[in-house]
């Protein structure tokens, strides 16, 4: 039984940690980014990442579908019904969430710290990533959630990914699949190896140092 | 060597509208300790916000060691100058990595001038400890030390010692001298306190609502202030 | 003569297999002399045409014939087009699927040979027959097999499809909780079944997915003279897959059509359901209107240039091909006693 769900373990992880690194490198930049130096319609950027935050993840499937579709407009690429669609998916999925929460965690650090690290001779983008590590406990709280918020959905990669046997089934559409065909039981366990990431990514997120007991 | 280290000529800021600072002629001397007095709000902080490149003024031209500064000054230019502020603003990490922070913002290797530099504060051997968990004196002296590891030409203080016990204001006091006698580094001190002033300053300059009314040697400004409202201030009379 | 009956229905097998019969060419179609064992659907998949077409052509009105009754058959579909197709990518096949397919194990059981044969990757996508078709329809698989005439008519007339090609067939049976609160059981016709249903008020789970069984279900509730709708007398639409409607019956003491190939593997979960019209095999259905037909189509080249048609018609060709009809005759004889689909392509 556990060779069976291996590869889909393994694949769960490939697709979630591989949209996360992609989130993580455009998102935290980007959040940093604007609450460092906040862009002019910043408000109308804002409301448009919130409300992506609260995206329902079967919408950017179908959105992804649609343009992924072979009649859609980058049908090219050739990804729907593989892992790089269900990637595609999730980053869209994780890039508000990325995006604003290290936003907010960079607001938090006191501007007047920003203010003596330039004038300590900092560049912008020393200026970047010294505030980001101040910000590294909230930081990595974005991506804590962004990664819970991924490895946990199933719609959209349903529809991009296909289900399919050996090559886009990851633990959430396998569990679908499962309890579909009344195996409880095994349905259950891909369940507990979801819980158990989850468990261990939070359980990361409070070790971290800069979070007090 | 008889041209000023800074000169602001006709160094207007203006926020909203509203001109905090209006500065027409301000020379300072390479190698004195300038200090800046005046009520809360008159515009000391934003002088020394230009001084370190930080901002460029709305109008005027500020001249830095020979150099105009244009609207986005080079890098290098901004790094020979840094700012203590009133609170020490440390990082998060440890008493090391806050005082070379500006040497690895340069590539420089600290080598041997964080020890030396937390020895001239009185902190040596402290390296490991986490700045942020330091007492408000030991916390403004790695500041400072921070500053200083960089040997800056210029180095400004914006109330270092607002809110520190008389041991460390005398600690820091007898630093900033040492640093300003021993270096040669030109220093411009914003203060409330104008006995503060008086001990340290070779040169004291008033700001009241933005415009720098008196500007005299330390003695001058406190024994025979041209405006009266100087002699106000040096009196200590000058509610603020 | 028994003996003469058993070497009369080996020849006909021999024959049919080599798609002999007797067949005479003629202007724009054939003629065909009925054998022992046919059926009009039969002779409809031999000549790739529909029921429909040698009804009209004959002027039959059931589906009664006689052997050695001598029947029109209407040319079949135009030759497949040569077009210039270039597939996305030549090294896989993307079937779009209905989930009892999937779900019953028979694709695991079958498409390993293909896939071996033609050194291909197959992706399978399992979803409902209506979801298997709209992404057949945006040219995002290259072949469907699906089990819902009427919708696959439509796919070919809109220009999506072609090829198509009956593979096998189930039977949908009515299960409901054991009290069976309508009294349907034993019951020999399903539209008369879902009318007492109806009457009776009895709770009723519908897939509401526009799925091949969906569509069987609607078309059941039409000729009983009905038209439930989802929260009104017991009827709800769950919009979803046969194996949670079970599930939810199971729960809830609903009645709901299912196809027998997932009735059959899930039953041993659903302790709370039995299954009481469509008999005890699907040689046993008593209702033709319970018949469940697979049918295989290429998305088509013209309208898709990117979908792989050349290895989808190959696929075709296999799946209809004698041994793997005869593994699909095979698959799940062991595990149930009796076969879950049927071959129709070619008798095995
Ligand atoms: N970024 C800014 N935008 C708008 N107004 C500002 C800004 N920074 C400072 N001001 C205003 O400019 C004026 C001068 O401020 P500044 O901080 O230079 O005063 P200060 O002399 O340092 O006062 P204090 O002794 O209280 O520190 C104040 O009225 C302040 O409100
Ligand atoms: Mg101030």
């Amino acid at each position: 039984m556990f060779g069976d769900l291996l590869p889909i373990i393994l694949l769960s992880l490939y697709v979630s940690g591989a949209a996360l690194i992609i989130a993580a490198i455009i998102g935290v930049p980007l959040g940093a980014g604007m609450a460092l130096k906040p862009l002019p319609g910043q408000r109308l950027v804002d409301l448009i990442i919130y409300t992506g935050m609260g995206l329902p993840p079967v919408v950017v499937g179908l959105a992804v579908y649609l343009l992924l579709s072979r009649s859609g407009p980058i049908g090219f690429l050739n990804w729907l019904f593989t892992p790089s669609a269900m990637i595609t998916a999730q980053v869209i999925i994780a890039l508000p969430l990325v995006i604003g929460l290290t936003s907010s965690a960079v607001q938090a650090v006191d501007p007047a710290l920003r203010l003596q690290v330039r004038a300590l001779g900092a560049t912008p983008a020393q200026v970047m990533r010294t505030v980001l590590w101040e910000a590294k406990a909230g930081v990595t709280a974005a991506i804590v959630a962004a990664f819970g918020g991924i490895i946990s959905e199933v719609g959209a990669v349903m529809l991009v990914g296909g289900n399919i046997e050996g090559s886009t089934r990851v633990l959430t559409t396998a569990i679908v699949l499962e309890t579909r065909q009344g195996n409880f039981g095994l349905a259950l366990a891909l369940g507990v190896v979801l819980l158990t990431f989850a468990f261990a990514s939070n359980f990361v997120l409070l070790r971290l140092p800069g979070r007090r007991s | 060597m008889n041209r000023p280290f800074y000169r602001l000529a006709n160094v207007k800021q203006i926020y909203n509208g509203r001109a905090v600072l209006d500065v027409e002629n301000l020379a300072v001397e390479r190698g004195e300790i300038l200090a800046i007095v005046g009520p809360s709000g008159a515009g000391k902080s934003t002088l020394l916000r230009l001084l370190n490149f930080l901002e460029t003024p709305t109008e005027g031209e500020i001249v830095f060691d020979g150099t105009p500064i244009p609207r986005d000054p080079p890098l290098d230019l901004i790094r020979r100058a840094t700012t203590v502020f009133q609170r020490p603003m440390l990082l998060n990490r440890s008493v090391r990595d806050n005082v070379s922070f500006g040497l690895s913002l340069r590539n420089i290797a600290p080598d041997g001038r964080v020890a030396d530099v937390l020895n001239r504060v009185g902190l040596a051997g402290m390296e490991t400890a986490a700045a942020r968990e330091l007492s408000g004196g030991e916390m403004q002296r790695v500041a400072l030390a921070r500053a200083l590891v960089i040997r800056p030409d210029a180095l400004l203080l914006d109330e270092p010692t607002a809110n520190l016990d008389p041991y460390n204001v005398g600690l820091i006091e007898s630093i900033v001298r040492e640093q300003n006698e021993s270096q040669g580094t030109t220093i411009v001190m914003v203060t409330h306190n104008v006995f503060q002033a008086r001990r340290l300053a070779h040169r004291v300059g008033l700001l009241l609502n933005g415009n720098l009314i008196e500007l005299s040697p330390t003695a001058e400004f406190f024994d025979s202030p041209r405006d009266p409202r100087a002699a106000v201030f040096a009196r200590g009379e000058m509610a603020y | 003569m028994k003996r003469t009956i058993l070497v009369f229905l080996a020849l006909a097998l021999l024959f049919s297999t080599f798609a002999i019969g007797s067949v005479a060419a003629q202007d724009g179609g054939t003629t065909y002399t009925v054998q022992a064992g046919d059926s009009l659907y039969r002779i409809a998949a031999k000549f790739n045409t529909t029921v429909s077409a040698i009804q009209s052509a004959n002027g039959l009105t059931g589906s009664a014939i006689r052997i050695g009754q001598v029947l029109k058959i209407p040319a079949s579909a135009p030759a497949t087009p040569t077009v210039p197709n270039t597939p996305a990518d030549p090294s896989t096949l993307i079937l779009a699927t209905t989930t009892s397919t999937a779900d019953s194990g028979l694709l695991a059981a079958i498409l390993p040979y293909f896939e071996a044969r033609e050194n291909i990757k197959i992706k399978v996508i399992a979803v409902g027959t209506g979801q298997a078709l709209a992404i057949g329809a945006k040219g995002d698989a290259d072949v469907v097999l699906v089990h819902a005439r009427s919708q696959e008519d439509k796919f070919v007339a809109d220009g999506n499809g072609i090829d198509r090609r009956d593979v096998m067939y189930n039977d949908f049976v009515i299960v409901g909780p054991l009290n069976d609160p309508a009294g349907i059981g034993g019951l020999s016709s399903a539209k008369d079944a879902f009318a007492k249903i109806a009457a009776a008020g009895s709770p009723f789970a519908s897939r509401g997915d526009n799925s091949g069984t969906n569509t069987k279900e609607t078309s059941l509730w039409t000729a009983a003279g009905l038209k439930p709708k989802s929260g009104a007398n017991g009827y709800v639409a769950l919009g979803q897959g046969m194996g949670e409607t079970l599930l939810y019956s199971n729960e809830t003491g609903s009645y709901t059509l299912a196809d027998r190939g997932t009735w059959l593997a899930l039953s041993a979960k659903l302790p709370n359901l039995t299954l009481l019209v469509g008999g005890a095999s699907v040689k046993k259905n008593p209702d033709p209107a319970l018949f469940n037909p697979y049918g295989v189509i290429a998305v088509n080249p013209v309208k898709f240039p990117k979908v792989n048609y050349p290895k989808a018609k190959l696929f075709i060709e296999w799946i209809t091909s004698l041994s793997i009809q005869r593994r699909i005759y095979e698959f799940g004889r062991s595990l149930y006693g009796e076969s879950l689909f049927y071959p129709v392509a070619k008798t095995p």
